[in-house]
């Protein structure tokens, strides 16, 4: 597929509008507006773009294959759902997309970024600037209250300076609805209240991606679906991709696009509203 | 910086029981060290004050050979009038010194016209000598005169017991020349000088007149010159620098006039003050030892109860440089803890000894009541001590969580 190439001529404000579309839309391209805006070259970069990917784990001596060549795409902004059953490959395919392992073969890009070739020390700054995490269990630190475990990635990682850490902090907290919590420790509030938290501290950096590995398991039905639906509010108000991994197929639901593993290959690809593909 | 703090004080706290007891083991072996260090240190420090100031002085010069032939007394290896002289107006212009004073020193034979027995005396310039060894006037006991006239002597308390000599009596020193002629002199005994341990612990004193008298010498010769300081700190560099100087005279048979010997050469209890040292030492070696076990230990725990948290950090971007530094920080403030209280504690302890007093026995001293005393550099060295083997501690266990995988640590159970 070439490129699109245009020239628009367009208003100086219309350019800016034009320029901003571009930035939220992630299209990547040399964008100068000077009364004259000429893009070229401008390439849709994805949020994840995986090619033929695998994965294998040494069992012993015996060389077990997790993932076998999965190839996908995932656009910016999307609510994406890995499903399957257990061993089919979800967490290791999230583990890989979360630059937490390396494939080992394929062609692995995140956020435009080819992780690949990234060593221990860039790949943790990486996830620390472009990925948020969700995990089961949620792994609040335990000696740290809601707003300080929500605080730690921009003190901690990406040196945030006090005022907006602050008030970053204090928008997120608002937006899960855990304000009220700000000063309790993990181990004061409810496992739904916690993932709440999770989902807040995956945002407050706002993250090109957020990875949520069976964010649900440990929550039940109701409060799992509140969960989705403050991940589903927080991709539309943020405009960030949510890749989540699930076994519960009332949860599949809620996602706009959903891949189906099976034995570590990917079997199936169904966008909400639409037709599957095998 | 401040967050790694907070966070490593909330993870101390977190195993309360734990970081209590690691850090009263840490403060029990400062709160040791501290008490050991204080008594044994001050301890030396008083022997060796009552060593100098009441006895031997900081240093002493001698004529060259006398310090191995000082058992005998021998006169005629004392400095003639001339190299005396020259010592004297050296002495005089050195801005270090306080006080020096010269010595004749001689063996001779004691006679209360009863009994008689042997003695080894000092003739000195009393003023001198006071102001060279101030406490010598606070060992005359029995309501005796504190000041040394002519014809005066004073008798070593042994001798005055077994002889029972009082205060008052009259005596008779008869001595050997160095040309081997016998002469006696009758002296007032004016003082009985309290025993100290070492070597002129039990020698009697003369007026240095008296001393030439007894001695029939014509010009004075002395045994020996004994220098006090100002700042006994600088004792060596001192030494060092008299010895210098002293070394360009010679004799026509171009070898050196003089010796300079500190106390330390002296005393055969700078011998114990060097043990008293050893044992500092390796009483601090095993705080270290006590510090490196106990931290090590918990901060091994640590890792190993939060591997899982290290995940969650490591997953969310956190640097290993910077976990490294979270779990550095942990032992620095278990140590540093441990220091604080240990010192708190240990000086509270010193207080305590010192209202009530340590009283101990030394040789043929009894009842000596010690003050034990800290010099706050000791403090700060075994703070520092503590502090810094408490990260050294802290240090496998950080690198080894620094360098865990995310992916396996978040999978640890």
């Amino acid at each position: 597929m070439s490129p699109p190439f245009g020239i628009i001529f367009l208003s100086s404000d219309r350019q800016r509008e034009v320029g901003r579309d571009f930035q939220k839309a992630n299209l990547l391209g040399k964008e100068e507006i000077m009364g004259l805006v000429v893009a070229e070259n401008i390439t849709k970069v994805y949020s994840v773009v995986a090619t033929k990917i695998s994965k294998d784990y040494m069992a012993g001596e015996i060389a077990i294959r997790a993932l076998n060549e999965v190839s996908f795409e995932i656009e910016p902004a999307s609510f994406v759902s890995f499903v399957g059953p257990s061993g089919s490959g979800k967490t290791t395919l999230l583990n890989l997309i979360g630059c937490l392992d390396k494939p080992t073969e394929g062609k692995l890009e995140v956020a435009g970024t080819d992780v690949l070739h990234l060593d221990r020390k860039q790949s943790a700054s990486f996830r620390g600037n472009n990925l948020g995490f969700i995990f089961q269990d949620f792994n609040l630190i335990p000696v740290l209250t809601v707003f300080e475990n929500i605080e730690y990635p921009l003190l901690m990682v990406q040196n945030t300076p006090g005022g907006e850490r602050k008030k970053r902090v204090l928008t997120v907290l608002e937006a899960v609805g855990m304000i009220e919590q700000k000063d309790k420790y993990p181990d004061q509030i409810s496992g739904g209240q916690k993932q709440r938290v999770a989902v807040a501290r995956a945002l407050v950096t706002n993250p090109k991606l957020v990875l949520a590995d069976e964010p649900t398991a440990n929550l039940d039905h109701k409060t799992a679906f509140l969960v989705i639906d403050l991940m589903k509010k927080m991709k539309d108000d943020l405009k960030t991709t949510f890749v989540f991994s699930t076994h519960d197929q009332k949860i599949v639901g809620e996602a706009e696009i959903v891949y189906t593993l099976e034995d570590g290959e990917l079997t199936g690809r169904q966008v909400k509203g639409g037709k599957a593909n095998a | 910086m401040r967050n790694l703090f907070k966070i490593a004080i909330r993870n101390l706290l977190r195993y309360k029981r734990r970081t209590l007891l690691t850090a009263s083991l840490v403060t029990i072996g400062v709160v040791f060290v501290l008490l050991f260090i204080s008594i044994s240190g001050s301890f030396k420090n008083m022997m060796i004050g009552q060593m100098t100031d009441s006895m031997l002085g900081h240093l002493e010069v001698h004529r060259k050979g006398y310090l191995a032939s000082i058992d005998n007394l021998p006169l005629n290896l004392n400095l003639r009038a001339q190299a005396y002289k020259k010592l004297d107006d050296l002495l005089s212009k050195q801005s270090e010194v306080e006080a020096f004073s010269p010595r004749i020193k001689f063996g001779g034979m004691f006679s209360t016209f009863v009994e008689t027995t042997n003695i080894r005396l000092n003739g000195v310039y009393p003023d001198r000598e006071f102001k060279t060894v101030p406490l010598l006037p606070s060992r005359v006991t029995n309501g005796g005169k504190t000041t040394l006239e002519k014809g005066d002597i004073w008798i070593p308390e042994l001798m005055s017991k077994s002889m029972k000599v009082n205060i008052g009596d009259t005596v008779v020193i008869v001595a050997t020349n160095k040309d081997g002629s016998v002469n006696g002199k009758q002296f007032k005994v004016a003082g009985v000088l309290e025993s100290i341990t070492g070597p002129g612990g039990r020698d009697g004193y003369i007026h240095i007149e008296d001393a030439m008298e007894t001695l029939r010498m014509e010009e004075m010769e002395i045994s020996e010159i004994a220098i006090r300081l100002k700042d006994f700190s600088r004792l060596h560099i001192f030494s060092d620098k008299l010895e210098g100087i002293l070394s360009e005279e010679m004799n026509k048979q171009g070898k050196p006039i003089y010796e300079v010997h500190t106390w330390e050469k002296l005393s055969p209890f700078y011998n114990i003050a060097r043990m008293i040292d050893v044992m500092s030492f390796f009483i601090k070696l095993m705080l270290i030892a006590v510090v490196l076990i106990s931290i090590m230990n918990v901060m091994i725990m640590a890792v190993y109860e939060r591997i899982r948290e290290i995940g969650t950090i490591a997953a969310i971007g956190t640097l290993p440089g910077k976990i490294l530094s979270m779990f550095l920080v942990e032992g620095f403030c278990l140590g540093a803890m441990g220091a604080v209280a240990g010192n708190i504690l240990g000086i509270v302890i010193i207080l305590i000894l010192n209202r009530f007093g340590i009283t101990f026995d030394f040789g043929r001293q009894t009842g000596l009541v010690l003050h034990a005393t800290i010099a706050s550099s000791d403090v700060l060295v075994i703070s520092l001590i503590v502090i810094f083997i408490s990260v050294v501690a802290s240090l496998q266990p950080a690198f080894k969580a620094s360098r865990m995988e995310p992916i396996k640590a978040l999978r640890h159970v």
